[in-house]
C-alpha cells in the first residue's frame, strides 16, 4: 500500500492519473487553442476554416457545459434532481446584462447614457441597485455571488424541512416559473420581456469584433476546465464519497453521524456558483438575456444533457451538454418543429437503452467483446459423460 | 456542540442507557407502553419477544428514529437523548445496525469504512480531510476483525447478505460507540455465518456496551447474556436464557408459537 505523499503531488494524484491528466491536457489543448485558431489563422477557403458563426455558437455550448457540470454534481453524484438551474444561470447572466447595458452609453437608438429600455419607459435615472454595475468586477462577483446568496436560502429551507426527490423537483420548477414571472415586469427595471440586449462593448473591447469573441471563447474554456477540476476535486474528496452515500442510502448517513443538510446546502451552493459564472459568460456571446432562459423547460433540459451524456461522471455531463446542443442547432436549422420529439426520444432512448448515458458506450462495447471473445478462442473441451460416470459423479 | 459521553467515568453497574417510563404511540397504537428499561456500563444485553411486542421500537427511540410520546431516554449520567437529532445520537456514542443490511452499495468495502471513520463529520472537514496513516491501519484491523480484508477493494453491492451484515457491524466499529444496538444482526444467515456473527458479537462486546434483538433462539442462547423479554410494549421479565424460558408468563406469551415450544 503507496503511503500518502504530502503537498500537492497527492492532490492531483488523487484526482486523475497521470495518463487521464494527459488526455485531459491535450482536450483541452484542442478545444482552447486549435478551434479559435482554426478560426482566426486558417484562410477562409480552406476546408478546416470555422466561420465565426460556429465559433460563437461552440462557445456558447461551453457555457452550457459549465451549467451541466454544477448538474451533475447535484443529481449525478448527490441525487438531488434540481430542475431549476436555469434560475441561477439566468441571475449570473443578468448580473453581466446590466454590466454590458450600462456600459452602452450614447450608443444606444435614444443617445442616452439610460438603457433604452427605461427611456422608452419614461424613467429619469437609473434604479438605486444599478450604479454597482458599472463595474465589471462588481457585476462578475455579483454573478457568483447573487445566484449562491439565492441558493443559500432556497437550498437552507428545502433541506432543512426535508424536502426530497420529486417534490424537490417539482418545487424547483415553480421556483424558475415563478422567477419567470418576475421578470416579466417592466417595474423590475431588468428590461421586462424584451431582456437586456443590444450591448456594444465589453471592457472596453468591442463585442462585434472577432477577436473579442475568440477572447470570450477562449475564457469560456478555461472556466469550463477550471469548473471540471474544481468538481472533480470536490467528488474525489471524503465529501464526495459522503455525496454519493446520500444519493444511495441517506438514512445510513444520518445514523453514521452526518446531517446531510450541510452538505446538501454545500453542493447547491457550489453548483449555483458555478451556473452563475457560465450565465454570465453565455450573455455576452449570444448577446441577449431575457426571461426566456427561465422558462421551465430550459432547465429540464439541462437535466436531460447530464442524463444523455452520463449522469455521475462529470466528463458524462460535459459531453451530453456540447451533443444535445449540437443537435439541437443542427435540428432546428434544418428540420424545424422536430426538435421537441427528437429530444424526447433520445432522452427516453438513453434512459431505457442506455441508462449511463453515452460516455458508457466504450465500457458496454469492451463488455460485449469480453463476451463474445472466449467463446470464439476457448470453447471448453466438451465432456461427455458415460451413465456409470455420471452415477459415480453424482 | 455535543460532547461525547465519556464512558470511563461511569461505573460499571451504573446504566449507559435508560428508559424511564417510555412510550411510543403511533396513532393510538402502543408499540412502547410506559416502558422503564436499562443496560450497565459494559453489559451485553439481549431483547426477545414475539411479533409486535415492540424490539424495534425500542432500538429507533435509543437512535432517534422515532421520538417518544411520553417519558425520558437518558444516556450515561444525564443525557436527555429527546432533543437530539438522529446524527447527533450517532455522534454522541451510539451506533446502529438495521434488520436489513444497510451499506453504501456503490462505494468499496474501504469506503465503506472510511466514511465511517471517527471524526469530524462538517462540511468542510469531510473536503479537506486526508487519510494518515493511523486511519488506514485502524480500516485494516477493522476488515481483518470482520473477514474482509479480501474484500476491501470490492463494491458493497457485490458481497453476499452475511458479509453485508459484517460490514455494516465494521462501520458501527469504526465510530468507536459506547453503545451498539443490532437489530436482528443473524437473519437470513447461513449455520456457519451465524457462528462467526456470534464469536464477533462477544468480541465486540469486551469494550462496550451491546444490546441486540433476536428471533433466533439459538443464536441467543449462545450469546450467553442476560435476556430482557418485550411483551405488547412491556417488560415481561428479564434474566438468564434459563431462567426466562422457564418463567410461565413468557411460555404463555410465546404459547401456540412453534418457536417457543421448539426452539425456546
Amino acid at each position: 500500500m503507496p503511503m500518502p505523499e504530502p503537498g500537492m503531488e497527492a492532490v492531483w494524484r488523487r484526482l486523475h492519473t497521470p495518463k487521464q491528466w494527459l488526455v485531459l491536457g491535450a482536450l483541452a489543448f484542442v478545444a482552447i487553442v486549435v478551434v479559435p485558431l482554426l478560426n482566426k489563422a486558417v484562410p477562409p477557403s480552406s476546408p478546416l476554416y470555422l466561420s465565426d458563426f460556429y465559433l460563437i455558437l461552440i462557445g456558447k455550448y461551453l457555457t452550457f457545459a459549465i451549467l451541466a457540470l454544477g448538474m451533475d454534481l447535484l443529481w449525478g453524484y448527490t441525487g438531488i434532481l434540481s430542475l431549476g438551474q436555469g434560475v441561477f444561470f439566468a441571475l449570473g447572466g443578468y448580473c453581466m446584462g446590466m454590466y454590458l447595458m450600462i456600459h452602452i452609453g450614447l450608443e444606444g437608438q435614444y443617445k442616452n447614457p439610460l438603457p433604452d429600455f427605461m427611456v422608452f419607459l419614461n424613467w429619469s435615472k437609473l434604479p438605486w441597485y444599478w450604479p454597482p454595475f458599472r463595474s465589471f468586477p462588481f457585476a462578475v462577483v455579483s454573478a457568483i455571488a447573487i445566484p449562491a446568496l439565492f441558493a443559500t436560502m432556497f437550498g437552507f429551507l428545502a433541506f432543512r424541512s426535508r424536502i426530497r426527490g420529486v417534490y424537490f423537483s417539482i418545487i424547483t420548477q415553480a421556483l424558475t416559473y415563478a422567477l419567470m414571472l418576475l421578470f416579466f415586469l417592466n417595474e423590475l427595471g431588468v428590461g421586462g420581456n424584451n431582456g437586456l440586449t443590444d450591448y456594444k462593448t465589453i471592457g472596453g473591447f468591442r463585442l462585434n469584433e472577432m477577436s473579442t469573441m475568440r477572447g470570450l471563447y477562449v475564457l469560456s474554456g478555461l472556466v469550463l476546465l477550471g469548473a471540471y477540476v474544481l468538481c472533480r476535486w470536490i467528488t474525489r474528496s471524503r465529501l464526495g464519497r459522503v455525496l454519493e452515500a446520500i444519493r444511495d442510502g441517506e438514512n445510513r448517513v444520518r445514523f453514521s453521524g452526518y446531517s446531510p443538510v450541510g452538505f446538501k446546502l454545500f453542493v447547491f451552493v457550489v453548483a449555483a456558483a458555478i451556473s452563475g459564472i457560465a450565465g454570465a459568460l453565455y450573455v455576452p456571446q449570444v448577446g441577449i438575456i431575457n426571461p426566456s432562459r427561465l422558462e421551465p423547460a430550459e432547465s429540464i433540459e439541462v437535466a436531460i444533457w447530464v442524463a444523455v451524456g452520463g449522469r455521475g461522471t462529470l466528463h458524462g455531463a460535459i459531453l451530453g451538454a456540447l451533443v444535445v446542443n449540437a443537435l439541437k442547432s443542427w435540428l432546428t436549422t434544418r428540420y424545424p418543429g422536430t426538435w421537441l420529439y427528437v429530444l424526447g426520444s433520445v432522452f427516453v432512448g438513453v434512459v431505457m437503452l442506455l441508462p449511463d448515458g453515452l460516455v458508457s458506450i466504450p465500457r458496454r462495447l469492451r463488455d460485449l467483446w469480453m463476451r463474445w471473445k472466449p467463446k470464439r478462442d476457448q470453447l471448453p473441451p466438451a465432456v461427455v459423460l458415460s451413465v456409470e460416470e455420471k452415477e459415480q459423479r453424482a | 456542540m455535543i460532547q461525547p459521553v465519556d464512558v470511563a467515568k461511569l461505573n460499571p453497574h451504573e446504566s449507559i442507557i435508560q428508559l424511564e417510563g417510555v412510550t411510543v404511540s403511533f396513532d393510538g397504537f402502543k408499540a412502547l407502553n410506559n416502558l422503564t428499561f436499562f443496560v450497565e456500563v459494559g453489559e451485553l444485553r439481549v431483547v426477545i419477544g414475539p411479533n409486535g411486542a415492540g424490539k424495534t421500537t425500542l432500538i429507533d427511540v435509543i437512535s432517534g428514529k422515532v421520538k417518544p410520546t411520553d417519558g425520558r431516554v437518558i444516556f450515561g449520567h444525564d443525557v436527555d437523548l429527546d432533543q437530539l437529532r438522529d446524527y447527533q445520537i450517532s455522534n454522541l456514542g451510539i451506533g446502529r445496525k438495521f434488520q436489513t443490511p444497510t451499506v453504501f452499495e456503490k462505494h468499496t468495502v474501504r469506503e465503506n469504512l472510511e466514511l465511517s471513520l471517527k471524526g469530524d463529520r462538517g462540511v468542510w472537514a469531510t473536503l479537506f480531510s486526508r487519510m494518515g496513516a493511523p486511519e488506514r491501519e485502524k480500516i485494516d484491523a477493522c476488515l481483518e476483525r470482520i473477514g474482509l480484508k479480501d474484500r476491501a477493494a470490492s463494491k458493497a453491492a457485490l458481497l453476499s447478505h452475511g458479509q453485508k451484515q459484517w460490514l455494516e457491524i465494521g462501520m458501527l466499529m469504526m465510530q468507536d460507540p459506547k453503545l451498539l444496538l443490532l437489530d436482528e444482526p443473524v437473519a437470513g444467515m447461513s449455520d456457519e455465518e451465524t457462528a462467526k456473527t456470534g464469536d464477533l458479537i462477544r468480541s465486540i462486546a469486551k469494550d462496550r456496551s451491546v444490546m441486540v434483538v433476536e428471533h433466533d433462539m439459538e443464536f441467543v442462547r449462545g450469546l450467553n447474556a442476560k435476556v430482557s423479554v418485550l411483551h405488547e410494549g412491556r417488560l415481561l421479565c428479564e434474566g438468564s436464557m434459563d431462567k426466562v424460558q422457564n418463567d410461565p408468563r413468557v411460555i404463555e406469551v410465546y404459547l401456540g408459537r412453534d418457536s417457543a415450544k421448539g426452539h425456546a
